[in-house]
């Protein structure tokens, strides 16, 4: 069974049709790509997804549960995580504290305990301090914990994001354009970081870029968006194959 | 207890000291709202005169203990601040600080009409309960228990909403139930305030408590630095004494009031403790250690 399927998907704002009747279906541990040309309507996907926006139209299941109308923190609550293309940290909180913040929506202590410190919130901090440490040790990040998020590289930000993702312990994780602005070397380092948490933390990824040879590399599948609507979706050698695909977004090569 | 006191320290002092305690609590509460979750209420003086009356009227009238008019008027802040919580979580910025002024000015009117609270008469003749040993108690208590929080699950939710709050909800945070928290946790104290300045002044008026005030208690969070205790404390410090420091220059004391907040944002613009950590002034410590040794080698 898909762990998320999308089902006859449309969005608009106003009179703007940003997607249009799009279907899809992520199978578990799997890295779904999505690619497409500026304002395909990638991001407003995710943006959908994790419940940021109502569809207008269509059903969103994930592991058989509707979400298509639960709110953004439910919708991360039930194990989806996401990064932002326009990069989203506490800027004026530590680097582990933006990690430990991400594990938010698995812990459970309240006010009165977090107050006056009864054992589960002890228990808790010191799990996710602990957890949280191990992530910025996977990401790199391990010796700047204590800096502000904001005086990080822009790489480094990235990462971060990721690093605060992944707290939440998903099973599906959305990453929204994580090499952009970044130069080739960079960009490949991190599509190897992100194979290797697939893999070790058995990760459903659905992954958004731009550089259609990165996504052609670690994606098992990929569907392509085009003005809203899905025009191809299948592995990556078929859909470089795909009429409509050259014609839209990789170009007819000469 | 103060008679006691008032043998080694000059009852002047003692009083600004009462007085400092009082606007520490009430600027760690607004610090919850505003500093650590970025919700700009201009209306904490509203709160504030809601526990003043609901615990003078109480000790007054119904000869309640202190401790429980103390508890009831801060409870009724919180209860207050829990229902204007509620609707302007849908605001923002400048909306939201529209709607507090709002909100502070209809409980002032309220009061200048509220006939057992004496009208714009004011309430006379509250009993002085209030001392320095319990004021102090209660400040310790109050920053032991806020600095907790603030290093918690929940503290660490508050910041990232002012943060980001997209992120935040990306997070698994509730940011409606959270903000609703700040404001209810925060009113408390502000009506803890108020129920300890009415008991300390014996008298208390619908002005004493006006838009002015919550502008004084606002300065005191954002010059320490929003968010931060230690600031805070200095904040509400620094504006309790300087009106007193300023006697000096008589007529010119508001003016030299405003300049020095003025001269104070110039220079520390995320106000006096805005950037400051003790992590970060370990460290700078440190390389200066290990600078001494590397010229020492050399």
């Amino acid at each position: 069974m898909p762990i998320l399927t999308l089902k006859g998907i449309s969005q608009e704002f106003g009179g703007l049709r940003a997607l249009d009747g799009v279907d899809l279906e992520v199978e578990e541990q799997q890295i779904y790509g999505i690619i497409g040309p500026n304002g395909a309507g990638k991001t407003t996907l995710f943006n959908l997804i994790t419940g940021i926006y109502e569809p207008t139209e269509g059903r969103i299941f994930f592991r058989g549960h509707d979400i298509s109308n639960a709110r953004a923190y439910q919708v991360a609550s039930m194990g989806i995580a996401r990064t932002f293309q326009n990069i989203r940290l506490f800027q004026k909180l530590s680097v582990l504290d933006n990690v430990r913040m991400g594990s938010y929506g698995v812990t459970r202590s309240g006010f009165w305990e977090c107050m006056l410190r009864l054992p589960r919130c002890r228990r808790e901090e010191k799990q996710v301090t602990q957890e949280a440490e191990e992530l910025l040790d996977k990401v790199g990040l391990l010796e700047k914990k204590m800096e502000y998020a904001v005086n990080l590289a822009y790489g480094e930000q990235r990462r971060l994001e990721i690093a605060r993702a992944l707290a939440l312990k998903p099973t599906l994780l959305l990453l929204d354009e994580p090499a952009a602005g970044m130069n080739a070397g960079e960009k490949a380092e991190l599509m190897e970081l992100i194979y290797h948490l697939q893999e070790q933390m058995k990760l459903t990824i659905l992954l958004v870029e731009h550089d259609m040879n990165l996504v052609m590399n670690i994606c098992e599948r990929i569907a392509v968006l085009d003005y809203g609507r899905k025009i191809a979706d299948g592995r990556p050698e078929e859909v470089k194959q795909d009429e409509r695909v050259i014609q839209s977004y990789l170009g007819v090569e000469a | 207890m103060d008679e006691l006191l008032t043998q080694y320290i000059d009852p002047y002092y003692l009083r600004l000291l009462i007085l400092i305690g009082i606007n520490i609590i009430l600027a760690l509460g607004l610090n919850i709202i505003t500093g650590v979750t970025g919700q700009l209420s201009m209306g904490h003086a509203g709160f504030m005169s809601l526990g003043a009356y609901t615990s003078a009227i109480l000790s007054m009238q119904f000869a309640c203990p202190f401790w429980l008019s103390l508890l009831a008027g801060a409870m009724v802040a919180a209860f207050f601040g829990f229902l204007i919580g509620i609707p302007t979580l849908r605001l923002e910025g400048d909306y939201l600080a529209m709607v507090t002024i709002g909100f502070a000015e209809i409980i002032r009117v309220f009061f200048l009409n509220f006939e057992p609270g004496g009208k714009a008469v004011g309430l006379a003749g509250i009993p002085q309960h209030t001392n320095f040993l319990m004021v102090f108690i209660l400040v310790v208590v109050i920053i032991f228990l806020n600095a907790r929080l603030l290093n918690s699950r929940v503290g660490r939710a508050w910041y990232a909403i002012r943060e980001n709050e997209i992120a935040a909800e990306a997070c698994g945070v509730d940011t409606t139930r959270l903000k609703v928290m700040a404001f209810t946790v925060g009113s408390f104290l502000g009506g803890l305030g108020g129920g300890l300045y009415a008991h300390y002044m014996f008298f208390i008026r619908p002005q004493d408590f006006g838009f002015m005030k919550s502008i004084e208690l606002l300065n005191m969070v954002v010059l320490g630095g929003m968010g931060s205790i230690p600031g805070t404390i200095i904040g509400a410090t620094v504006l309790t004494l300087a009106p007193e420091f300023l006697r000096i220059v008589a007529e010119y004391r508001l003016l030299f009031y405003g300049a020095l907040l003025v001269i104070l944002m110039i220079f520390r613009p995320n106000g006096l403790l805005g950037d400051v950590r003790v992590y970060d002034i370990r460290k700078r410590w440190f390389r200066k250690e290990v600078q001494g040794h590397a010229n020492i080698n050399s």
